[in-house]
């Protein structure tokens, strides 16, 4: 990347950014009631008129929508997500508790993926329009229409309450904890991988180079793992970087079926007890992981592959 | 077309066509399916029953008919759905096609939105403004529309400019058409089948986003009949009444899967190129 595409890109992502904030911070506006009377509600307080009226001028709230968000924004880029109502914890320490358990779900979550799409793609790409492929194609279709919500239920069924194998309430951190969740969030993403895999290898078999190294007898295996595989490989990385924002908002529903102690847990139950602040903050921070995982991916991709590289270099 | 030969030629298109329409005609006529059994009778010495030949699905922890809950339950669920996809659909054109023929300030605008919702991971976005804005079907609705309506603007644009670049448009500008003349005589019908193909495709999906906001306590309400919700209540039963999550789950997984097929074949039947 060059400097002045890398300094286009920057402007881009403070445009975004900042987008994202004012995005996050009209959250609460959007909220029927007052915000006031939600925070000594959560906290078990019923306090009278007078208090009301001056907490709300103490927290700015009879001020000019902009002002307040510029007064948050600041706050922000102190790292001051503001006080959860239901914790009374700074949102930023509760956030960062829960950040490692998601992440760590949604990597292990994501190999597991790979592992199971890249061989069915491939086996479907080599196998076209035969029976292997049919019979792979509707496994993926299932895998893309079940609710993944439902799929985890059924393995908790199965896993939990009939073979009693693993823990019903994934509540340590040990890896049995970690692996129904992460089953579930891999089975209908591996579905949809397997299904790009397989358009992607078989692109991939169509150009000259296959034809060219198959004549000269290079065995067929060698062919498909030595040089179609890295190709295919490319336009999948685009796409994880999609996923984990997916899979982090999307680990939510997976998180609470298991009871699992990830953001997405967290983020429920504050929205669930109206807790702004911890809303806010929540938001901001998938919003902002998702933005920085997104252009990872992109400059990555422009050093992965060697025509981009080239290109860049020589113009 | 006749409709005989229509059908042999389209014989996969049509049998998941008659599939949907059966389930639809389900949902509409669901006193008629369920033999007047009400989703919401609540009969508390029945609660809990395995499937049987009383409740062939069982009953919940109010000793409601879950087989009569899943069956209303598709009326909450393709009504969502229905609307979101119509919504994001008319949205998403209009926008699109606006931002594609005007260009200018009302482009950059237009598009610059979209690019902001495309920036936030949409469930995540959803969920806050679905829950803050308070549980109802109506709301997560309104959430799903507006984290979704952007493929749609994106797609009816570059199909606008693409199509406003071809040279019977020139030749209507020339000859002194009003703008919206063009618009809706030359631009839309060119855009909409596309989107419409779109919009059928993603049936199913929006289906499946709903149905987990409502699971999550950001969508329907009891007692309406949903499936998110029914699962949530599942959930807490798991040991003892594994069927009041099977049932509602296999619906929502069979609605899904019909729909979903109906799209795929819809897009093959329109355009053979892609298959």
């Amino acid at each position: 990347m060059t400097a002045k595409q890398l300094g286009k890109r920057l402007l881009q992502i403070a445009v975004v950014a900042a987008g994202i904030t004012f995005l996050t911070f009209l959250i609460t506006y959007l909220a029927p009631g007052d915000p006031v009377r939600t925070m000594y509600a959560t906290a078990g307080i019923m306090p009278g008129e007078e208090i009301i009226q001056q907490t709300r001028e103490a927290m700015g709230l009879n001020r000019p929508v902009l002002a307040q968000y510029f007064d948050w924004l600041q706050n922000c880029l102190r790292g001051d997500l503001g006080v959860s109502y239901a914790y009374n914890e700074p949102v930023s320490a509760l956030l960062l508790d829960r950040l490692w358990p998601t992440l760590k779900l949604a990597l292990f979550s994501m190999v597991l993926m790979l592992l199971a799409a890249v061989p069915v793609g491939m086996a479907q790409a080599t196998h076209q329009n035969r029976a292997l492929d049919y019979a792979l194609r509707s496994l993926t279709f299932f895998g893309i229409s079940m609710p993944n919500f439902w799929v985890g239920m059924l393995l908790m069924l199965f896993f939990c309450v009939r073979l009693q194998l693993l823990p019903v309430v994934c509540s340590a951190g040990d890896f049995k904890s970690l692996l129904l969740p992460a089953v579930t969030l891999a089975f209908a993403m591996s579905a949809k991988y397997a299904r790009q895999v397989r358009a992607a290898i078989l692109e991939e078999l169509r150009q000259d180079y296959v034809t060219g190294a198959r004549a000269r007898g290079v065995a067929e295996w060698k062919v498909l793992w030595w040089n179609v595989f890295p190709n295919a490989l490319l336009p999948l990385i685009t796409l994880l970087g999609l996923s984990l924002g997916s899979l982090l908002g999307g680990a939510a529903v997976v998180e609470v079926i298991f009871s699992y102690p990830g953001l997405g847990s967290l983020a429920v139950s504050a929205i669930t007890a109206y807790d702004y602040p911890l809303i806010q903050g929540y938001v901001l921070w998938i919003s902002l992981i998702y933005m920085l995982v997104n252009l990872a991916v992109d400059v990555s991709y422009a050093y992965i592959d060697p025509r981009i590289r080239e290109k860049r270099r020589g113009g | 077309m006749k409709f005989k030969p229509f059908v042999q030629k389209n014989r996969v298109f049509c049998l998941f066509a008659a599939l949907a329409l059966l389930l639809v005609l389900a949902a509409v006529f669901a006193p008629v399916v369920t033999g007047g059994v009400s989703p919401e009778d609540a009969v508390l010495k029945d609660a809990l029953q395995p499937p049987g030949a009383g409740h062939i699905f069982g009953t919940d922890k109010l000793g409601r008919d879950i087989f009569a809950r899943v069956i209303y339950g598709a009326r909450t669920s393709l009504a969502a759905a229905f609307s979101v996809v119509l919504i994001i659909f008319a949205l998403g054109t209009a926008l699109g096609v606006a931002a594609g023929s005007f260009g200018g300030w009302a482009d950059a605008v237009i598009m610059r939105i979209a690019d902001l919702m495309v920036s936030f991971p949409g469930m995540v976005f959803a969920m806050a403004v679905a829950g803050v804005m308070g549980a109802s079907v109506r709301n997560a609705v309104i959430a799903v529309s507006l984290v979704s309506w952007t493929k749609y603007a994106r797609l009816a644009r570059s199909l606008t400019l693409k199509i406003r670049s071809l040279d019977y448009v020139s030749a209507a500008v020339v000859t002194g058409s009003k703008t919206s003349c063009i618009l809706t005589r030359y631009i839309l019908p060119n855009v909409i089948p596309t989107l419409a193909v779109t919009a059928a495709a993603d049936i199913g999906g929006m289906m499946l986003e709903l149905a987990g906001l409502s699971f999550l306590g950001f969508g329907a309400k009891a007692p309406t009949p949903e499936w998110g919700l029914m699962l949530n209540e599942g959930r807490q039963f798991i040991q003892s009444a594994p069927w009041m999550m099977i049932y509602p789950g296999a619906a929502l997984f069979v609605v899904v899967a019909v729909f979903n097929l109906l799209g795929d074949a819809l897009r093959d039947l329109l355009d053979p190129r892609d298959v």
